[in-house]
């Protein structure tokens, strides 16, 4: 294939690929579709930087990929917040407030996690995936870099603007959360 | 509070220190932090254990290949063509 640009077959050749891209990294249908069409608009303003280096598909996937990453960006400012107030809401009484201790209540417990061989079974995937949809999108979108496009961290916080304690932090009641929620959902 | 029951005590520091020491090294100074803290701390070993797990369980569910039927309606798709050309024409 040569690395050329066509425009006239860009939705049959590449919408379906973006499109599952996307969803793998944002959940809301709509938004991955805007971002999708979004991504052709401005893919057509850019042309004249094309520079054959690259294909098609791979050049297109460039440009939504920084859409993805203003969207996770626009996600981490202030007035988008209150599921990030509410996760830590639910983290609120997990340590005694005065030395850091476990409170009794939310200590971990052992339950059927201790037994189980993710690398053998994928039988508790659905219960992980329901406990993930409940963090807060700023906190989801540091999972997904790390684990889909398996940044580091200096990178995952230059692209969210994070300083790297407050990428710790957030991984931290990202985890401390879902540990919760899995020992409380586990069967 | 004496020093040591400060890292005895901060279970909130300690799992932190977990969370970190999975994808990082630590400092020297965490280390040791960490090291005095799990000698004396059931919870907190037993919260290590769980969340290396867990951080497996959402590795392999990210790097399962997904996708392959998430796909744009025919209709979308020819609405999104339609207006590649309508900007294609404009230019």
């Amino acid at each position: 294939m040569s690395n050329e640009l066509d425009p006239h077959h860009w939705v049959k050749a590449h919408a379906d690929y973006l499109y599952a891209y996307t969803r793998a990294r944002i959940s809301d249908e709509e938004l991955a579709r805007d971002l999708v069409q979004d991504t052709f608009l401005s893919a057509l303003e850019k042309v004249g930087s094309f520079e054959g280096r690259s294909s098609e598909r791979t050049w297109l996937t460039a440009i939504l990929r920084n859409k993805i990453i203003d969207q996770y960006r626009k996600k981490s400012s202030g007035l988008l917040n209150a599921d990030v107030q509410r996760a830590e809401e639910e983290q609120a009484d997990f340590f005694n407030s005065d030395d850091g201790h476990w409170n009794n209540e939310p200590a971990p417990k052992h339950f059927g996690i201790d037994e189980y061989d993710p690398l053998q079974s994928k039988e508790f995937d659905h219960i992980l995936m329901k406990c993930l949809k409940k963090l807060p999108a700023l906190w989801m979108s540091v999972f997904t870099m790390k684990h889909l496009d398996e940044e580091q961290t200096d990178t995952i916080c230059a692209e969210l603007k994070l300083t790297v304690s407050n990428y710790w932090v957030i991984i931290h009641r990202a985890k401390l959360n879902l540990r919760a929620c899995l020992q409380k959902n586990w069967i | 509070m004496g020093v040591l029951s400060k890292i005895t005590r901060n279970c909130n520091h300690a799992t932190l220190l977990i969370e970190k020491k999975l994808i990082t090294t630590l400092s020297l100074r965490e280390r040791i932090f960490l090291r005095i803290h799990l000698i004396g701390c059931d919870a907190c070993r037993l919260y290590q254990a769980q969340t290396t797990k867990i951080g497996q369980m959402i590795k392999n569910l990210f790097n399962e290949s997904p996708g392959v039927n998430i796909t744009l309606d025919d209709e979308v798709k020819k609405e999104m063509q339609e207006r590649i050309e309508e900007k294609l024409n404009k230019n």
